[in-house]
């Protein structure tokens, strides 16, 4: 209905142009910013920011799009909007030095005059002229027009003004900002609500549970899909900024690249490969079982390999954090201070959990990491009611996911033996999750360390000792055996009599082999004198064999000598007829 | 008292607009009916010197200022009033 009712084709087709504000976060959210040429209302109670919205929307401009503004102040003097922005950075003076800003106070004071007939407020018009055509403004910022329903005693002639005033606007393609004070039951005391058809927007400023929280919500927005949500947003040493901590939907990336978790033997239980980047982990357990550790072992591995990293911590400080972490080995001093580790900390009643969201979601836009530690998210058990904690969650989880970002969240869990049960609601968000357990067996206690999931990864189903010491993280399966599985002393125990058992063993096996050894030397000696006893007898067999066949020739011979000594012609005849030569 | 003093007055119109044709016009008629001869009138058209609009503080359009005797009063409005006027500026006890 809003897009019929304007005759404007452009906008139905081309969908209206917006200028940005330069507010983190709120530009995503509109899509661009606010309606180019057209007047915004920003209304709110007091000291809820609309004043520092709109000089940032103004400075903006001026400073980074080239889009010159003027400041029409009905309120404070100029002075102290430079000196109130001044503490956020922003130099305002040197922009009005140059031109590209100039501050127009029109100030009323009502004792100071009588009304007398009829008048206008033409000379606004004129002022205002003037100050856009001199620096050539595209932006204009009213704050707050409503104080001239205060100095002056006819409110008709007013809202006529005002109207003309915005049409006037408008007419010049005026990217304005105007603030309102928030009324009773209306947008703003003098309904200006009605005379901006554009964009509307709400600043509010709640306490609640003595936990303050500012939020912005979208009333109207012509032309545009906006969420009707209210966001978050936070007024700090940076300036104003919004966050969009709606979900976004589950089309975010996915990675196939891995991870360490700097705890080579997790690694290894994942197929020797770590998690997936982008996922989001769980790190649950009670208290002392060493999620902070391993929290901090990711931490480093992401470091070590270049990575940026964030770590929110909301029960320790930095300083103990780092002292703690390099009792097993890992050292986060150097990666603070050379800006690749961004620690921050803050106890969680110092927000509410919609601002601790919203300052986490800022920081991570801000610098970027490729892992983020929250460390433990049970610390807003207290805060917050625990849907409200699941669906921070959410939102976090998404935007991470959404830049590919890997999140890791540690859980304190108090009932004992009924981890998974408290965890249920934060299960379904979470890609893998693991579970730090620490139980008594055989008088002392010993940290076990069990993947309960890991979506999308193959993953060692086998709980495994988590050791903590001065040489790292390390896991340990367990001994497993007829007394089931053993952990801590018990395995140890267990291992060192498996040990002696297989020494015993070992060098039983030895002995065994060399008795055989001399077994078998033995027999080849036996075999070796066998052979030489054989090889004799047979020499003498031949010797026997041959002496025989000597003496048969020799026989032989002698018979023929003999029988040719009886029959001596014959002997000759053979000799003359056969030729026989031998004889 | 102030009667020996006199009375400058500025006047700030935009245009030649019904309201400031009408202010102009009440000013002559008030002016010259009660003020004799101690009154100075200077008008200002800020259409044509906008400049003055920001320099003197001037929101409303047609604006008085009595800026002398001191302190200086400024009523705005067509000034259709006569009686009001005058006893804006302080001047009844001219009469």
């Amino acid at each position: 209905m809003d897009q019929s009712v304007s005759g404007d084709p452009e906008k139905t087709t081309v969908g209206i142009a917006k200028s940005e504000t330069g507010i983190d976060g709120f530009d995503e959210l509109t899509l661009g910013g606010l309606p180019t040429g057209r007047p915004t209302l920003v209304c709110g109670g007091a000291g809820c920011g609309k004043t520092l919205f709109a000089s940032t929307f103004l400075i903006h401009g001026a400073r980074a799009l080239g889009e010159p503004g003027v400041f029409v102040t009905f309120e404070e003097r100029p002075t102290d909007i430079v000196s109130n922005v001044a503490s956020l950075g922003f130099a305002l003076d040197q922009l009005v030095v140059e031109d590209k800003i100039h501050i127009e106070h029109i100030a009323i004071d009502p004792s100071e005059f009588v009304e007398i007939g009829d008048y206008d407020l033409e000379a606004i018009f004129i002022r205002l002229e003037a100050a856009v055509e001199r620096i050539g403004a595209k932006r204009v910022v009213l704050d707050t027009i409503e104080s001239l329903f205060a100095a002056f005693s006819n409110p008709a002639i007013l809202r006529a003004e005002i109207r003309r005033l915005f049409d006037w606007l408008k007419e010049r393609k005026l990217t304005t900002v105007i603030t309102g004070e928030r009324g009773d039951g209306a947008f703003t005391r003098q309904g200006l609500e009605e005379y901006v058809s554009d964009c509307v927007l709400l600043l509010d400023h709640r306490v609640q549970n003595q936990i303050s929280t500012r939020r912005l919500r979208i009333v109207k927005y012509r032309g545009t899909a906006h969420g009707t949500n209210e966001y978050p947003f936070l007024i700090d040493s940076d300036g104003f900024s919004v966050l969009p901590v709606s979900a976004l939907g589950l089309n975010h990336k996915v990675y196939d690249e891995r991870i360490s978790s700097g705890v080579d033997d997790l690694d290894e239980m994942l197929s020797g490969r770590g998690f997936h980047r982008g996922s989001s982990i769980l790190i649950s357990g009670v208290a002392g079982s060493g999620k902070s550790t391993l929290a901090a072992s990711f931490v480093d591995a992401a470091c070590r390999n270049g990575e940026k990293a964030a770590y929110f911590s909301f029960e320790e400080s930095a300083d103990q954090t780092v002292r703690n972490m390099r009792s097993v080995g890992i050292d986060l001093k150097d990666y603070i201070d050379g800006g690749r580790l961004n620690y921050f900390a803050a106890r969680p009643t110092f927000y509410s959990l919609e601002m601790h969201l919203a300052v986490m979601l800022r920081e991570i836009a801000r610098l970027k990491p490729r892992i983020v530690i929250v460390d433990p998210i049970s610390a807003f058990d207290r805060s917050g009611e625990s849907n409200e904690v699941q669906t921070m969650l959410l939102r976090m989880v998404d935007y991470l996911k959404s830049h590919g970002v890997t999140g890791v969240f540690t859980n304190l869990t108090h009932a004992k033996g009924d981890e998974t049960l408290t965890d249920v609601g934060l299960s379904s968000l979470m890609d893998a999750w693991i579970l730090m357990l620490n139980r008594e067996a055989g008088g002392e206690f010993n940290r076990e360390l069990y993947l309960l999931k890991a979506r999308g990864l193959q993953h060692s189903n086998q709980v495994r000792e988590f050791i903590m010491s001065e040489n790292g993280l390390q896991l340990r399966a367990p001994y497993l055996g007829q007394e089931g599985a053993l952990t801590g002393s018990r395995r140890r125990a267990k291992e060192a009599e498996a040990r002696r058992t297989e020494a015993v063993r070992a060098a039983e096996v030895a002995r065994f082999q060399q008795q055989g050894e001399h077994r078998r030397r033995k027999l080849e000696a036996q075999i070796e004198a066998l052979r030489a006893e054989m090889a004799a007898e047979e020499l003498e067999a031949r010797r026997l064999i041959d002496a025989e066949s000597a003496y048969l020739r020799r026989a032989k011979l002698d018979e023929e000598e003999a029988r040719a000594m009886r029959e001596g012609v014959a002997v000759r005849k053979r000799v003359d007829g056969g030729g026989d030569g031998a004889e | 008292m102030a009667q020996n003093e006199t009375t400058k007055l500025i006047l700030y119109v935009a245009g030649e607009t019904p309201k400031s044709l009408a202010a102009i016009a009440n000013l002559e008629r008030i002016c010259s009916e009660h003020l004799d001869n101690r009154y100075e009138v200077q008008v200002i058209d800020l259409k044509k010197e906008p400049r003055l609009a920001r320099e003197h503080s001037i929101v409303a359009i047609p604006t008085l200022v009595r800026q002398l005797p001191a302190p200086i009063r400024k009523i705005i409005g067509d000034l259709s009033d006569a009686e009001k006027v005058l006893v804006s500026l302080n001047v009844k006890g001219a009469q």
